[in-house]
């Protein structure tokens, strides 16, 4: 189990990074992390020509406090975005996902933009980005463009990047003032990836009443999903326990996942609704209702 | 003999060098201008191979070798050995060191390549041109019995290997009359023993001396020494196989031989450089032996008082592609399966059927967790269905302790009786009754459904056949420095042996433990043996360990009798010295004794039978010793998503004299997490093509602190007859009745009943829609589902 | 823009427990196979290759990380420490004895990687809870001792009482 033979180039800058990427476009990979990559080039179930190693560029990994929310260097290793106080004050929920994320020894090579980037299906940050409605940062020689988080999955394993693009950042807007929140998966094991999980945030009004509600489900749809029938479904409603058990039947109605060796697509479409109505709960416990 | 040692909780003497990264595990040995091995392997479950062309991959830089089929000298080209035959197995088919035309399985050996290092052997598997004509592969052991069948072998006209019925009393007029019969169909799937070391050989040839060295990751060194000095035509004395340090075994290191085994030294040899080769993680999950996969019709006869009247067990056995280990796994679970009990009339009959899929050979447990499965959920169907408690049909049907030696009637593994030879099975089971606290389980359970938990209790009942023959050797020595070396003929993969042995030798020579030193695994040290498997080194080995000892403490005695002018039975061991009792002042060190044993002038008494204080003894016991045992466990169930959390573990444990608690405590909790994985986490799965679907351990999941309990165990010692230690073997004990016991707890729990093993979060929450479907429940669970169902 | 060019093979310097090497490799050898193979430092294990098992695990700059999921080149210019740095038969360190006195490990095959982690652990944490402990231990594989040992040897080393025998 060795990685068949590929070129390494260690750019110093994002620069050279960027240039590096549009000469060797689709015949060169992005080193992040390395904590999916390199098992795949171990298996030879990837074999890249170039490995673009971005681990020795300084200036991607940071957490940046912006406008209420925060901008995040994609190279900031997992463990470092999980103890930042930062992260912890303004985005609870990214901070309780990362700790989803395998485990303390992964998170200390994993990367945040490299596992939004792999795009796995069950991997929690996507699921993440795309409740709190993040932009992507994606960086070319040809200039620098923003992808909302919900354009940013196309397919299984599959992102909007292009051949040489590198996703430089991810801008996270503010959790909503009082906003109550919940990360809730189901793994086989603890630390490993999920057979669902959904990442929740809601928003109440004065009146206890809805205002904004957003779930993301792992493990159900080739990437993170949204389905806007079940978040405007609890608008204007009490997220009390009626409310939530109808959203847990809505979301069961609402996905259809596949099987794999590990749960089949009734268990996976169940506990979609089982999560659902527990995050939401838990989101609901977490709210502050503004006076 | 003094007991200074012997039942105490001695620090392991082999921690402080594995701790600091001083162990020799085969991937350890480095010798100088060593090339490395990598092995192409069958990406089909069954195929005929319609091209090879190694040419390309041979031209490549840094290529020493490639071998195929084709290239093999005619004794490697045979069908390796048939290691375990059977009169019943009548198509004792083996594998081959490379394929001869023909794939049986996915990961079978095509070609093997040699290179400077191993990125550069894999890369040359990429250059190797091999073209395969697939046929449709038999995977289904079901279908695989149907005379329709493809056929894993064709020149057998059936994918049954063997039929075996052993049948005790009158099994047929039994379930005629009786009051009550209940019947079921079990299930148990593949399983793989994963230790965290995968295999390896490293093999180095001295051209001038002829001599064969060859460090193996294997649990049988003298075996692999035995056989390979035969196929390669080499003198036994001029072979040394050496398993220094083994990291982890539980029974698939244990073959003759893998074809690795023999293409390392062959290529070795005709290269005249050492060769290694170490598997990776994936070959390991499709190339080394796997188990567990039967599917049992069983059924049990019982009286209005849930007294056993008649058992009978129909099974198929699936072997994978070849069998050459025989019917070890369907002897064991289709005798084991009696479990504790007295069943007058007991039939069994299984069916061993060819599979394109990996070979079966033991694993921890070895068919034992299959056959209490079946024997336990019977007797909790009984217990149902009567409408009596649980425990109680067990103790009704227990044999009791005045009854041993007890004779099943059945021939075991060994071809010896199946007569148990010591046990209190009544106490074993009382006691861990009482440790989890049976007696108001009902009230804690019902407590806790008022908060909404849902919480069972599970128990499980087995006898664990151990410490088999045929024999093991060891030969002790106290050296002039008084340090003392014993070496034996099993190996060892971390049950604590270089401690144990070396308890019993300490205190035969009223020695400090310290002091001595074990050698395990080299056949070089201790050339006659067999290895280590079914719970058996510290029955078999460790009486012979104590009959060396004793023979070298006597042999101390007579030479220090005429140091000291004594005579032999008024001298005393202790201290590292030969005294004379009472009279401490007269001594002699050992050291001195061992030197005096090997005088440089002078005469040697006849009656010191030869020199050196050193003396060889071997240990064939007559028959198998047998250890009971029972587990209780505690779960919680969360209904919605199908995860179990087991919150107690309890295991009552009889392995008659215990050597050392500290290590047998470690086996149990061990063993334990194992069962766990059995029951909830670990499945092989096969598609049906035969492709192998869990190749990562993100696929296959090993049970980790956070799924596994603290065990809490308690012991019964209830000695065996058999050997002079009084000693049984425990190795197995924590694994084996885990399944049947999760299932229990299950049961308890759900109210379901549970058929087969393992279960995972998404088969156990289909389960439970069905069962709440079956009772006009949910109405999720009346929608279908096309998919996989793990 | 000029930009450095892809390089197959390279030379690589790191500290390895407190001792500068230098070594021209492989791009694509692993760092993991570089401490067993160039530098004969077998005490760090491979069971996986594929960053599951944590057998491997060693210190990179002060973190504990999978040395098979890291190229030996991109440890260049860092600090990696291995088992062979904690203790020696002869002065175990803390750690290193408990698991003596509490059965931390059967084959000791898994164990040099589970003593990095819990290493690090003590050396951050001076008085751990039980849930940072198992939360470390979660990213090992042992199939030999069911990981109570280990949890026990991990916590005596931290100075914390025995947990009740039976709990």
């Amino acid at each position: 189990m060795k990685p068949a033979p590929f070129g390494h180039l260690a750019p110093a800058t994002r620069e050279q990074a960027l240039e590096a990427l549009r000469r060797y476009g689709s015949d060169a990979k992005v080193l992040a992390g390395g904590q999916s990559l390199v098992p795949m080039l171990a298996m030879r179930l990837a074999r890249p020509a170039v490995l673009v190693d971005l681990n020795p560029i300084g200036d991607l990994a940071y957490v940046k406090p912006t406008r209420g929310g925060l901008a995040i260097g994609a190279m900031t290793r997992q463990a470092s975005a999980e103890r930042d106080p930062l992260v912890a004050q303004r985005l609870p929920l990214l901070a309780e996902a990362l700790g989803w994320i395998g485990h303390p020894q992964i998170r200390a090579r994993g990367t945040v933009g490299g596992s939004l980037a792999h795009a796995d299906p069950a991997a929690e940050l996507p699921a993440v980005a795309a409740v709190l409605d993040a932009r992507f940062t994606l960086a070319s020689t040809r200039g620098d463009r923003t992808v909302k988080a919900a354009d940013f999955y196309v397919g299984y394993l599959s992102t909007a990047l292009e051949p040489d693009e590198i996703l430089t950042e991810i801008r996270f807007p503010p959790q909503p003032p009082g906003a109550g929140w919940a990360f809730a998966e189901v793994a086989r094991r603890h630390g490993d990836f999920a057979l669902v999980g959904v990442a929740a945030v809601v928003r109440a009004d004065a009146d206890y009443r809805v205002a904004d509600a957003r779930l993301a489900f792992t493990g159900v749809s080739h990437g993170p999903l949204r389905i806007v029938e079940v978040e405007q479904a609890l608008i204007d409603r009490r997220a009390d326990r009626t409310a939530a058990a109808e959203i847990r039947r809505l979301v069961e109605a609402s996905v259809d996942p596949d099987a794999d060796i590990h749960a089949s697509s009734r268990y996976r479409r169940h506990v979609a609704g089982v999560l659902a109505e527990r995050a939401l709960l838990t989101a609901a416990s977490r709210m502050q209702v503004p006076s | 003999m003094g007991t200074r040692y012997f039942g105490e909780r001695v620090r392991r003497r082999e921690d402080p060098r594995l701790l600091t990264g001083r162990g020799t595990y085969v991937d350890d040995v480095q010798p100088p201008t060593l090339l490395h091995a990598a092995l192409l392997r069958s990406p089909h479950a069954r195929a005929r191979i319609t091209r090879l062309d190694v040419s390309r991959a041979a031209a490549m830089p840094g290529v020493a070798l490639v071998l195929t089929h084709a290239d093999l000298p005619p004794a490697l080209q045979e069908p390796l050995p048939k290691l375990i035959p059977h009169r019943t197995l009548i198509h004792h088919k083996t594998q081959y060191a490379l394929a001869p035309g023909q794939v049986r399985h996915v990961g079978e050996p095509v070609a093997f390549v040699v290179a400077t290092n191993r990125y550069v052997a894999e890369d040359a598997l990429e250059a190797i041109e091999v073209e395969y004509e697939p046929l449709q592969a038999v995977v289904d052991l079901e279908a695989a019995v149907q005379p329709d069948s493809p056929l894993v072998h064709d020149d057998m006209g059936t994918n049954v290997c063997a039929e075996y019925t052993q049948r005790v009393g009158d099994p047929d007029a039994a379930f005629a009359t009786a009051p009550h019969v209940f019947r079921e169909r079990l299930r148990m799937d593949r399983g793989t023993a994963s230790s965290i070391e995968t295999r390896g050989v490293v093999a180095i040839w001295e051209p001038k001396t002829r001599e064969l060295v060859i460090h193996d990751s294997t649990q049988a060194p003298i075996w692999i020494r035995n056989y390979l000095a035969v196929l390669l035509d080499l003198p036994q004395n001029n072979v040394r196989v050496i398993a220094l340090d083994v990291g982890g075994g539980f029974g698939p290191k244990i073959m003759m031989c893998y074809p690795e085994e023999v293409l390392v030294p062959h290529a070795a040899m005709r290269l005249g450089r050492p060769v290694k080769w170490i598997e990776d993680r994936r070959e390991n999950f499709m190339a080394t032996n796997q188990e567990r996969e039967q599917i049992h019709d069983a059924e049990i006869a019982v009286d209005d008082e849930g007294r056993i009247l008649a058992v009978r067990t129909r099974f198929l056995h699936d072997a994978g592609a070849y069998i050459p280990y025989g019917l070890i796994v369907a002897i064991v679970a289709s005798t084991q399966l009696v479990g504790p009990y007295k069943i007058p009339n007991y039939e069994c009959t299984f069916k061993a059927v060819f599979t394109n899929k990996m070979i079966v050979s033991p694993y921890r447990g070895a068919g034992r967790p299959h056959g209490c499965f079946v024997m336990e959920r019977l007797i909790e169907r009984v217990a149902q269905e009567l409408g009596i408690d649980r425990a109680e049909v067990r103790r009704r049907n227990f044999i009791q302790p005045h009854e041993f030696p007890y004779d099943t009637g059945l021939i075991f593994q060994d071809n010896a009786p199946l007569v148990y030879d010591s046990g209190d099975y009544p106490a074993v089971f009382e006691k861990a009754l009482e440790m989890v606290g049976y007696a108001d389980w009902p009230a804690r359970k019902a407590a806790a459904a008022t908060e909404g938990r849902t919480l069972g209790l599970g128990i499980g009942f087995y006898v664990e056949g151990t410490g088999i023959g045929p024999y093991e050797g060891c030969r002790v020595t106290v050296e002039p420095t008084g340090k003392v070396f014993a070496a034996t003929s099993v190996g060892t993969q971390g049950q604590g042996h270089f401690t144990s042995f070396a308890q019993i030798v300490a205190d035969a020579l009223g020695v400090d433990v310290q002091d001595v030193t074990i050698t395990t695994g080299d056949s070089g040290a201790f050339s006659w043996g067999t290895g280590t498997f079914a719970s058996r080194a510290a029955v078999v080995a460790g009486n012979a360990v104590a009959l060396a000892a004793q023979a070298v403490r006597a042999k101390a005695l007579m030479v220090a009798a005429k140091m000291l002018e004594a005579r032999p039975d008024d001298l005393e061991l202790a201290g590292g010295r030969v005294f004379v009792r009472g009279t401490p002042d007269r001594s002699v060190a050992l050291a001195e004794v061992a030197t005096a044993a090997n005088p440089l002038r002078g005469t040697i008494p006849p009656e010191w039978e030869g020199p050196g204080l050193e003396a060889s003894r071997y240990y064939a016991p007559p028959r198998g010793t047998f250890s009971p045992g029972c587990h209780a466990m505690i779960v919680e169930v969360d209904r919605e998503i199908g995860a179990v959390q087991v919150h107690r573990h309890v295991v009552v444990h009889d392995c008659g004299k215990i050597i050392n608690p500290l290590i047998l405590d470690g086996q149990i909790q061990g063993g334990v997490a194992q069962g766990l994985g059995n029951a909830f986490y670990e499945k092989l799965v096969y598609d049906a093509d035969g492709q192998l679907l869990t190749q990562t351990y993100m696929d296959y999941l090993l049970p980790t602190i956070a799924e596994v309990p603290k065990v809490e165990i308690g012991h019964v010692e209830t000695p065996s007859p058999l050997n002079p230690l009084g000693v049984k073997g425990a190795g197995e004990a924590g694994t084996i009745p885990v399944p049947a016991v999760f299932a229990s707890a299950l049961d308890d729990a759900l109210g379901t009943r549970i058929t087969e093993m393992p279960l995972s979060h998404s088969r156990l929450l289909e389960m439970l829609l069905d069962l709440e479907a079956s009772r006009g429940g949910h109405a999720d669970a009346a929608s279908g589902d096309g998919g996989a169902s793990p | 823009m000029s930009i450095p060019k892809p390089v197959t093979t390279a030379e690589v310097r790191m500290r390895v427990n407190g001792v500068e090497v230098v070594r021209t490799i492989e791009v694509r050898r692993t760092l993991a196979d570089f401490l067993r193979e160039d530098l004969s430092l077998t005490g760090t294990h491979l069971g996986c290759e594929h960053g599951v098992c944590g057998a491997c695990t060693v210190l990179l700059d002060g973190q504990p990380v999978r040395s098979c999921l890291l190229f030996a080149v991109q440890a260049g210019g860092h600090e990696v420490t291995t088992v062979e740095a904690l203790g020696t038969p002869d002065a175990l360190s803390p750690l290193q004895q408990a698991f003596v006195e509490h059965h931390g490990l059967q084959c000791g095959f898994c164990t040099p990687g589970i003593l990095m982690s819990a290493h690090a652990l003590l050396r951050d944490h001076a008085h751990p809870t039980d849930e940072q402990i198992r939360e470390v231990l979660g990213g090992h594989l042992c199939r030999c001792t069911g990981y109570q040992g280990i949890f026990d040897a991990v916590r005596a080393a931290a100075g914390l009482s025995p947990r009740h025998p039976n709990r």
